[in-house]
């Protein structure tokens, strides 16, 4: 019969809609069922940002804000499936809770202050810069030999993280963090 | 994985052990319910009665920590039983390969063992070699110093018997299983393993893959539909983060990260990629320097030179250990100045995690780049907390979540997926590639402007991801792909390939080691090539085999290959062991592979040119016994480091190479029940992305801690009480869970009760509840580093009050 789900949501099936609802036979022109509210919004494709599955899903979005979230059928990996977690994505996409500012806490402050990116960044990068130089270590002397090695690394600060992130940032912190000498370079897969 | 998700599908015989599919990758049941209903069998073992233990045709209780002793006994059970895949064992491991008389196993412990400086000569476990330095071989496999001997000797002492004795199985469940799973060593069974972290998070995790690994080889698993060593992996892209290097001991591609005694890139591509004597070996990782070179091309691009060594310099080198557990003692110890969490929870996420909680705070300055507040940005005002008390600068930048930006992330069958933007972050919420992005060329301005200590390899890093406000994608993608650097007349088998200067490279065989070539990440060369971004496909049509393979769904590494090892499903001639479900195939009139991409385009074994399929070992056979792995060439049962019995085994109660902290006791007066952490369906790692979610919060609001119905009656506790678990490291409350899932083991004759605890809470979000790894330990895997998160010692009492 070739009957998709997702033909049977996007209309296939409301003519038997119609006649569920109203009681009454559907004909073309009188079809009472409800809109879909996906109807004509642009859809684009996604993965499930959990579990390492990979499930595919479909985001919808109306007037900048994403109004629903589904699994993708076209995906062999899933068929269109997913579980609680990636069911409720709708809610990491729409919610009071997410950061949307930068915070700064300074030195013994028991608050956060709402900091412009520039700000931040400048100061960040300034600790960065200050702590590279003043913990670069060039040269170290292997203590069972005696012999002198040359090292070039940054012993004052780590980076951790992230295996949230899509693997073109990962690659760009791990050619950021290589080229200003880090060695302390770990991230979820260690735990 | 070396197979993926949908080919579990193939199985005849699936097996689970230290993982959850049911509950913690619960779309991946679909394909081993598909199994199921072809007549496949489940076989679950798990120190709790899962739900995926409940589809299972045969449960096998086992105590945490005690895997080796249960995979140790089924490779006993197969090779007494002669249930292997002889000619597989034969012709593809190194069985038949002599051993030199400087391995031996005496009393619990390998020979060699040097204690001052407590650890083993692994050099002294090499193969007995020919005067060309060939390893020797039986191929009849019963020299008695060959593998397989050895093998039967080690593990002839993992009898039933003993072997429930330590992991507290029924002899019965034990014996069903070893008969349906070693049933899979016929050609034409397919039986496959899963993993994840039940088995990884153990001071012997290596050992434990390690098991795995050998009775796969042993029974003729490996390479095949339905069969492999398959690594459950939790999150979305921790392959991928895996993939590109974020982990001290390597850099992208699985290159080795350079260490202070590699003085050149000579000495160091010479030091890392051996060359090999076999000429059947393909020894793959030959090719190492090229791949080396092109990522050294693809960092400082035009600055790195053959007369520079590209740059090499410009490489930290690492002196030892600096791993997660390593970093959080320095900060704990008030030795790092600096932190950067990107999408990263130490204070709920690591071992020990009262301790992690209290050392932030010795931190000059801490940056966390989250979608929400987590325990580890919110530190400094935690419950209990002095924030007068605390210098730390902390910066929380707000991050996009995965709707919000474009790229790939890689699944845990290593098909890598892109994605798209749908919307905008919110607010001023920024893509991580941005963050990044400004922490480099901010970073590279300052070093411009003012100078500073060894600034060459920031400003003079390659950057080039166009002029928009974020990187294009595009061209990172393009990068790690990798392009030429000037135009290359490339030899293609028998004809030649011109290349411009731009061209993107086709697959990793053309990567060069002359400078001609850039790459960002060798494996991944294929996935964005001429032909475009072959991680977009979305072409859901399968092969007629109908194994499930969908060849031009997305792209997965390396080079769109599903299933490794694949060259180890058809025999010597090239015909496959499964005649059913054949991977790939030999046509002889056609001199092609079909079906998967081969594990090489060289012909079958038996051909001149032909090779051995586990190519990226320098033998080309899979390696039964292990060279160069510190705490031992077999897997040895030994105890985690809090533990309630003697070691049954031997008198060697721990592996010699495990460091054991101050911070653990096997005193059972204090702490006399086994406990154990794992993960439910409706939240996820360290929480932040789940218990912000109301839905999720409202399916799963509370922590709780499971107990078995004997331990609830003599602790009177009931379903619903506040109880307390302390260990050495801290204590905890939470609601008791009193179900039948738990089960008291007989262990070496003793009663052990057992406490699991799920360990997403923490201290911030919308639903809050204390983190299960306050009392965790650091106690960690010599080889891997990965802490024993899955056996410690517990006590549980009625009584919310923390102590």
């Amino acid at each position: 019969m070739g009957m998709t789900r997702r033909k049977f949501l996007f209309g296939g099936g409301a003519a038997a809609a119609g006649m569920a609802i109203s009681g009454k036979p559907a004909s073309a022109r009188t079809i009472e069922a409800p809109g879909l509210r996906i109807k004509g919004l642009k859809a684009t494709t996604t993965v499930c940002p959990f579990c390492a599955v990979g499930c595919g899903m479909i985001v919808h979005v109306k007037d900048g804000k994403v109004v629903n979230i589904e699994g993708d059928d076209s995906s062999p990996i899933n068929k269109g499936s997913l579980c609680s977690k990636g069911e409720a994505l709708f809610q990491v996409a729409n919610n009071e809770r997410r950061l949307q500012k930068v915070m700064y806490r300074a030195p013994g402050s028991d608050r956060w202050e709402e900091k412009p990116w520039d700000w931040a960044l400048d100061r960040i990068a300034g600790l960065m810069k200050e702590t590279r130089d003043r913990t670069f270590k060039t040269k170290e002397i292997d203590t069972k030999s005696g012999k002198q090695y040359t090292v070039n690394r940054t012993d004052g600060m780590a980076i951790l993280g992230g295996a949230g992130l899509d693997n073109e940032e990962c690659y760009l912190l791990s050619k950021f963090a290589r080229s200003i000498g880090l060695v302390f370079v770990e991230h979820q897969a260690r735990l | 994985m070396t197979n993926h998700w949908i080919d579990l599908k193939n199985s005849d015989c699936i097996m689970t052990i230290g993982c959850n599919p049911a509950e913690n990758h619960p779309i991946s049941f679909k394909w081993i319910e598909a199994a199921i209903e072809k007549g496949a069998k489940l076989i679950t073992i798990d120190p709790r009665y899962t739900r995926t233990a409940s589809k299972a045709d045969i449960y096998a209780r086992l105590r945490p920590g005690t895997d080796i002793a249960f995979l140790g006994g089924l490779i006993n059970y197969a090779l007494q039983k002669n249930l292997i895949h002889t000619e597989y064992v034969r012709d593809y491991t190194n069985a038949s390969f002599i051993v030199s008389e400087g391995f031996d196993f005496r009393e619990g412990m390998f020979d060699h063992w040097k204690e001052k400086e407590r650890s083993y000569d692994t050099k002294a476990w090499t193969y007995a070699v020919d005067g060309a330095g060939k390893a020797l071989r039986d191929p009849a496999m019963k020299d008695p110093r060959c593998v397989f001997q050895l093998l039967k000797r080690h593990y002839s002492r993992y009898d039933i018997h003993t072997v429930c004795k330590i992991t507290g199985t029924d002899q019965d469940d034990f014996s069903k299983t070893a008969e349906t799973f070693c049933s899979t060593g016929r050609p034409g069974r397919a039986g496959t393993i899963l993993y994840a972290m039940g088995i990884t998070q153990s001071t012997h995790g290596v050992q434990n893959v390690r098991a795995i690994a050998m009775l796969q080889m042993l029974l003729g698993n490996m390479g095949i539909a339905g069969g492999g060593v398959n690594a459950l992996r939790g999150e979305s892209n921790v392959q991928g983060s895996t993939d590109y290097g974020l982990l001290f001991h390597v850099l992208p591609g699985y290159l080795p990260a350079p260490e202070y005694k590699d003085e050149t890139l000579a000495s160091a591509i010479a030091r890392y990629f051996p060359r090999s004597n076999e000429p059947k070996s393909a020894n793959w990782w030959q090719n190492g320097g090229k791949y080396m070179v092109s990522l050294l091309k693809a960092w400082w691009g035009g600055h790195a030179t053959d007369a520079n060594g590209y740059c090499f310099d410009y490489l930290p080198r690492r002196s030892g250990n600096h791993s997660y557990n390593e970093i959080i003692r320095k900060i704990v110890q008030g030795r790092m100045e600096g932190l950067v969490c990107m999408g990263m929870n130490p204070a709920v996420g690591g071992p020990n995690s009262g301790s992690v909680r209290e050392g932030l705070g010795r931190l000059k300055w801490l940056v966390t780049a989250d979608l929400w507040e987590t325990e580890t940005s919110i530190f400094w005002k935690r419950p209990g907390a002095n924030p007068g008390g605390i210098a730390t600068e902390v910066f929380m930048l707000p991050a996009a979540a995965s709707m919000e930006k474009e790229g790939s992330i890689s699944n845990s069958g290593r098909w890598v997926q892109w994605r798209y933007t749908a919307v905008e972050p919110p607010g001023a919420a920024k893509s991580d590639l941005w963050i990044i992005d400004q922490f480099h060329k901010r970073l590279k301005a300052l070093y411009r402007k003012a100078g500073g200590i060894f600034p060459a390899p920031v400003v003079k890093l390659s950057w080039n991801y166009g002029h928009g406000h974020e990187p294009d994608v595009h061209l990172v993608a393009k990068e790690i792909n990798g392009y030429f650097t000037r135009s290359a007349t490339l030899k293609d088998k028998d004809r030649t390939v011109e290349f411009k200067a731009g061209d993107q490279v086709p697959t990793f065989a053309q990567l060069q080691d002359d400078g001609s070539t850039a790459s960002g990440c060798w494996i991944y060369c294929g996935s964005y090539t001429g032909k475009g971004n072959m991680m977009a496909r979305r072409d859901p049509a399968d092969l007629p085999d109908g194994l499930g393979m969908y060849p031009n769904w997305a792209w997965s590494w390396p080079v769109n290959r599903r299933i490794l090892y694949n060259r180890a499903s058809v025999n010597k001639a090239g015909r496959p062991f499964d005649v059913k479900r054949p991977v790939i195939a030999w046509n002889p009139l056609k001199k092609k592979w079909e079906g998967d991409v081969p594990d090489g385009g060289a012909p079958p074994c038996n051909d001149d040119k032909g090779v051995y399929p586990f190519i990226m070992l320098s033998e080309g056979v899979g390696r039964l016994y292990a060279l160069n792995i510190k705490d031992g060439p077999f897997p040895e049962h030994y105890e985690p480091v809090e533990s309630p019995i003697r070691n049954v085994l031997s008198k060697v109660q721990n592996n010699p190479c495990v460091r054991i902290g101050k911070n653990v006791t096997c005193d059972t007066n204090k702490y006399p029940f086994i406990g154990t952490t794992y993960r439910v369906t409706e939240h996820w790692q360290a929480g932040a992305m789940t218990r912000n979610l109301p839905w999720l919060v409202e399916l799963v609001p509370d922590m709780f801690v499971e107990i078995s119905k004997s331990l609830a009656v003599a602790k009177d506790i009931k379903n619903g009480d506040r109880v307390r678990v302390t260990t050495e490291r801290g204590s905890i409350e939470g609601y008791a869970l009193v179900t039948s899932r738990m089960q008291i083991l007989i262990v070496d004759g003793n009663l052990v009760e057992q406490v699991g605890i799920p360990w997403h809470f923490g201290y911030a979000g919308l639903a809050t509840g204390d983190s299960a790894n306050i009392l965790t330990s650091e106690a960690q895997s010599p080889v891997s580093g990965i802490p024993e998160f899955k056996a410690f010692l517990c006590n549980v009492e009625k009584g919310g009050r923390k102590i």
